[in-house]
């Protein structure tokens, strides 16, 4: 076990684990966060992403260790009560069907609109396209994100 | 305050007002409510005290309703919406029979221990069967209410209005009294009849349609803010105090035999507690999670293998169903004689179709947490049938079922796949075994290997055409991989039940399913076989209901040949199924008929279907596109999907570019939701047109992960979906209009309007599902 302090949606957090231990298993379970979800361990699905300075990383194989940089997780989209436009967004399109997912998929957009702020259909595709969806709720994902853009859906 | 009391203020708090965080004893049990946050409403369950956890009672109309004393109402129902916003429709029928404000209703769902049994949810039957009841015991209360407001206010009945849940004289509007003011707080002591939960009523009648005002508006889904702002509603997330983590161990190949198990491989390991070892179901407990998973595969264990091979590898499928001697052979339905009228036809043609096994491959694999504190058992799970599990638990645990409650919460899509749910079982014996509260978590290869699968067809169909092109024979006739069917949480059935060993004798029978349409053909038989494989026990091809279990391979065949007919016919495939359709002249109770007519016209109008024969006209290049319909029926849902598709000549890809999709459901609820529900339901159907298949050799599965068991992507996604709402009904706008489910029909016929697609693409025709891309490429080179 070793001692690792994070920046976690702007607050340090120090935490007393083995250097190996995936970024998911602290965040959830050391730092009790409901935002990263565990999909499949792999690094294949996005449910578990989080944002590290500001890209969309996945925390189920990012060990502890491995960890530079602030890190944002769904829990801190939110500024001052207000939700995320990408947020708002989810709901203005009643995105979700289970739900489980979408916190990667939120991550996802919010990090392709820093790119990105207008992106093109197949620029959003692109992006999206590694973060899946077994309630299959792509098309209003990517109707969201262009209410979030600002670009016609 | 225990660690859940404390997530449950702290949620109070950031949620509701003070007003609403009203906590209201009732019949023994602590209700918390809170109206604006009606979406975190599972949590309340958590404010329950310590057991035991006998059944509500559904003939009392307090186990249903509760109404505050701030004129805000609680429902709660036996059902658990796993996403379509059937809570949130619940609250729109009960608030319009009640004469209640929508905005201040909150409905709690599927906690057995504070909400009636009506099954969890399942067959899409959310609205068409349990709604009923709910719609009568709103009503019932609403009487009630006018009646002792009748009192309150010194006039008849029949002198008195309301509206939003206020009570006033006509005359005098003025005079008034609030529901809250009238009972809140209080019971309503009200007994109601009723042989069973489904048929629960008081003496009120519902109201007819044209009165209800929140049926028929798009309401926003109470569950989605909790979605999106990372709110604890879900059951992954649930801690308790000393809770401990689990992982399985699986047998390596199916049918395997544990020999043996050296604890000492790990019982140095950090964290480490414990192996749990029964028969062929071994599980490492440890303190952290990652420290269970690095014990879990660390863990040395003995097998033997099983001397005979338990299946044969994928490829080899359908040679051995074709081969195999049916386990069953159930009677056929037939009309006229299906040989003769083949024997009379001017056109034979047949051709057999293939689907193989698909997974449920829920994006969040099996997982639930037990707690035995107090000498109970309480489980927080995502199961869709939290009712079964709670009664499957207390058989194999061998405890009262009053000790058992089963807390539902949110999780991920699941589909049928909780209909067994073996995480939840599998914790509570865990937790039984270390006497802690234990969490078991599957693994992704675990959960893709190993989760319930829908059976494998194999379809062979007839048909025979007059000299006129009319059809006059149509003959089906099924083989169905689908012995040793799996019940629901049937303790005796669920996975640990088997690895255990302590499992039924005998198989489920399983069975198979026939095309659902209205065309009227004078000589058709639908038969079918059930057919087995080697393993049956143990087995990670054991079969379940996966959503609309057996639609979309039988459409699949049905709905590819009636397009092969109309080729054949040299007819447009929209006029060819209208002609079948009107050539009946009798219609079912419910106007399947009618309705079917008109979903179809719905759909080639929406789509802008000008008549051809199919296929299109040949072009040239590296794109070939076309057009493709299939029709059916769910239960009572008319369904009509007409999509138009790319077809990449050198990659074998298919894009399907634009989906349009007419729907009769009866009486809709929530339009949004529901468009929202066919969206998902049309592009799982896409997906598992497009992508899914369980792959295995000859020992064990070898699809377990997103490369090895593909899935649709955002990159597949159709440019435009088009949804029309149909109500085909010959009386449209009849008191009594039912409402019927819409879960899953939408996906029924996706896989044959893919398939006609592709046909009228490229001339090619695909009879064995899935079209990937090389399969695609296989066919078009011929």
């Amino acid at each position: 076990m070793a001692n690792f302090t994070l920046s976690v949606n702007g607050r340090p957090q120090t935490v007393d684990v083995e250097p190996t231990t995936p970024l998911l298993y602290v965040l959830r379970n050391d730092l009790d966060l409901q935002g990263p979800r565990f999909g499949c361990g792999l690094g294949q699905c996005g449910s578990c992403t989080v944002l590290m300075n500001g890209v969309a990383t996945r925390s189920c194989v990012t060990p502890v260790s491995a960890v530079k940089g602030p890190i944002t997780t769904l829990e801190g989209l939110a500024k001052d009560g207000q939700l995320h436009p990408v947020q708002q967004a989810w709901i203005d399109e009643q995105v979700p069907a289970c739900g489980f997912c979408q916190n990667g998929q939120m991550l996802t957009a919010v990090a392709l609109l820093q790119r990105t702020p207008k992106p093109t259909d197949t620029q959003i595709r692109d992006a999206m396209a590694p973060v899946l969806c077994r309630c299959f709720t792509y098309y209003r994902i990517q109707k969201a994100v262009k209410r979030a853009a600002g670009v016609q859906a | 305050m225990n660690a859940i009391e404390t997530l449950l203020a702290s949620v109070l708090q950031k949620h509701a007002s003070p007003s609403r965080r009203e906590f209201l004893k009732t019949s023994g049990r602590l209700v918390v409510s809170f109206t604006a946050a009606s979406h975190l409403a599972p949590l309340a369950a958590f404010a329950q005290g310590a057991g035991p956890y006998p059944d509500p009672d559904y003939k009392q109309l307090d186990s249903w309703i509760v109404i505050h004393q701030d004129n805000t109402a609680t429902f709660f129902v036996g059902k658990t919406d796993l996403g379509q916003g059937t809570g949130t429709a619940f609250r729109q029928i009960m608030s319009d029979e009640l004469d209640f404000d929508f905005a201040r209703t909150t409905c709690i769902m599927g906690t057995t221990n504070i909400t009636v049994d009506q099954g969890g949810s399942g067959g899409s039957d959310a609205l068409q069967t349990d709604g009923y009841p709910m719609r009568r015991v709103a009503a019932e209360a609403r009487r009630v209410l006018l009646d002792m407001a009748s009192q309150r206010l010194g006039v008849p009945v029949g002198q008195l209005s309301v509206s939003d849940s206020v009570v006033s004289v006509t005359a005098n509007p003025s005079q008034r009294v609030t529901y809250g003011e009238l009972i809140g707080g209080n019971r309503f002591n009200i007994a109601l009849t009723g042989d069973n939960i489904n048929q629960t009523t008081g003496i009120a009648k519902m109201k007819s349609v044209r009165d209800m005002k929140n049926v028929g508006m798009s309401h926003r889904r109470d569950d989605i803010p909790s979605k999106v702002d990372a709110s604890p509603v879900w059951a992954v997330g649930v801690k308790v105090p000393g809770m401990v983590h689990a992982r399985n161990v699986k047998p390596p190949v199916a049918g395997a035999e544990c020999v043996s198990v050296d604890e000492s491989s790990v019982s140095g390991m950090p964290g480490f507690i414990r192996v749990v070892r029964e028969r062929n179901y071994i599980a490492v407990v440890c303190e952290r999670e990652e420290q269970a998973i690095a014990a879990a595969r660390r863990l040395k264990v003995t097998w033997s293998k099983p001397t005979a091979a338990p299946f044969p590898s994928s490829d080899k499928l359908f040679d051995y169903m074709r081969a195999a001697k049916p386990t069953s052979s159930p009677a056929p339905t037939a009309n006229g004689d299906i040989e003769a009228g083949l024997k009379s036809a001017a056109t034979r043609i047949e051709a057999e179709y293939e689907v193989p096994f698909q997974g449920h491959t829920s994006i969040g694999p099996a997982h639930a947490l037990a707690d035995p504190s107090n000498g109970q058992m309480t489980i927080y799970s995502n199961d869709m049938k939290s009712y079964g599990l709670r009664t499957g638990v207390a058989q194999f645990l061998k405890i009262p079922r009053d000790q058992v409650r089963v807390v539902w919460m949110q999780g991920p899509q699941v589909y049928g796949r909780t209909a067994a749910d073996d995480a939840g079982f599998e914790a509570a014996f865990l937790a039984q075994q270390i006497g802690r509260p234990v969490r078991v978590q599957w693994m992704r290869d675990e959960e893709t290997a190993w989760d319930t699968k829908g059976p494998a067809y194999v379809m062979k169909m007839r048909g025979g055409l007059d000299a006129q092109g009319n059809l006059v024979a149509l003959d089906y006739e099924a083989l169905a991989a689908d012995y040793g069917h799996l019940g629901y949480n049937e303790f005796d059935t669920v996975l640990i039940a088997q690895l255990t060993g302590r499992r039924k004798q005998t198989p489920a029978a399983g069975g198979y399913d026939a095309p659902d349409d209205m065309y009227a053909v004078p000589n058709r038989r639908s038969a079918g076989h059930v057919v087995s494989l080697p393993l049956v026990w143990e087995t990670p091809l054991r079969t379940g209901n996966l959503r609309d279990p057996n639609g979309p391979q039988v459409t699949f065949a049905g709905e590819s040949f009636i397009d092969e007919l109309a080729t054949a016919a040299k007819a447009d495939p929209v006029d060819f199924r209208m002609r079948l359709l009107t050539a009946g002249k009798t219609d079912d109770p419910n106007f399947k008929r009618a309705r079917s007519i008109a979903v179809v016209k719905a759909a080639a109008d929406k789509f802008g279907w000008a008549p051809r024969p199919s296929p299109a006209p040949r072009a040239t290049g590296d794109i070939a596109t076309g057009r493709g319909f299939a029709y059916a029926y769910r239960n009572q849902t008319v369904v009509a999907n007409a999509v138009d598709v790319e077809v990449n000549r050198r990659t074998g890809r298919v894009w399907v570019k634009r989906i349009v999709c007419s729907h009769d459901c009866g009486l809709v609820i929530n339009p949004e939701a529901l468009r929202g529900t066919i969206e998902g339901a049309l592009l799982h159907g896409l997906s598992r047109a497009l992508h899914e298949e369980v792959t295995f050799d000859a020992e064990k599965v070898t699809s377990v992960d997103w490369r090895t068991s593909p899935t649709m992507t955002h990159a597949d996604t159709p440019a435009q979906i088009d949804v029309v709402l149909v109500n085909g009904d010959p009386n449209p706008n009849r008191p009594d209009l039912q409402h019927y489910g819409a879960g899953e029909a939408a996906l029924k016929p996706m896989l044959a309007a893919v398939a006609n697609a592709i046909y009228d693409a490229t001339g090619v025709r695909m009879r064995r599902a899935p079209f990937r891309p090389q399969r695609v490429l296989a066919a078009l080179k011929g």
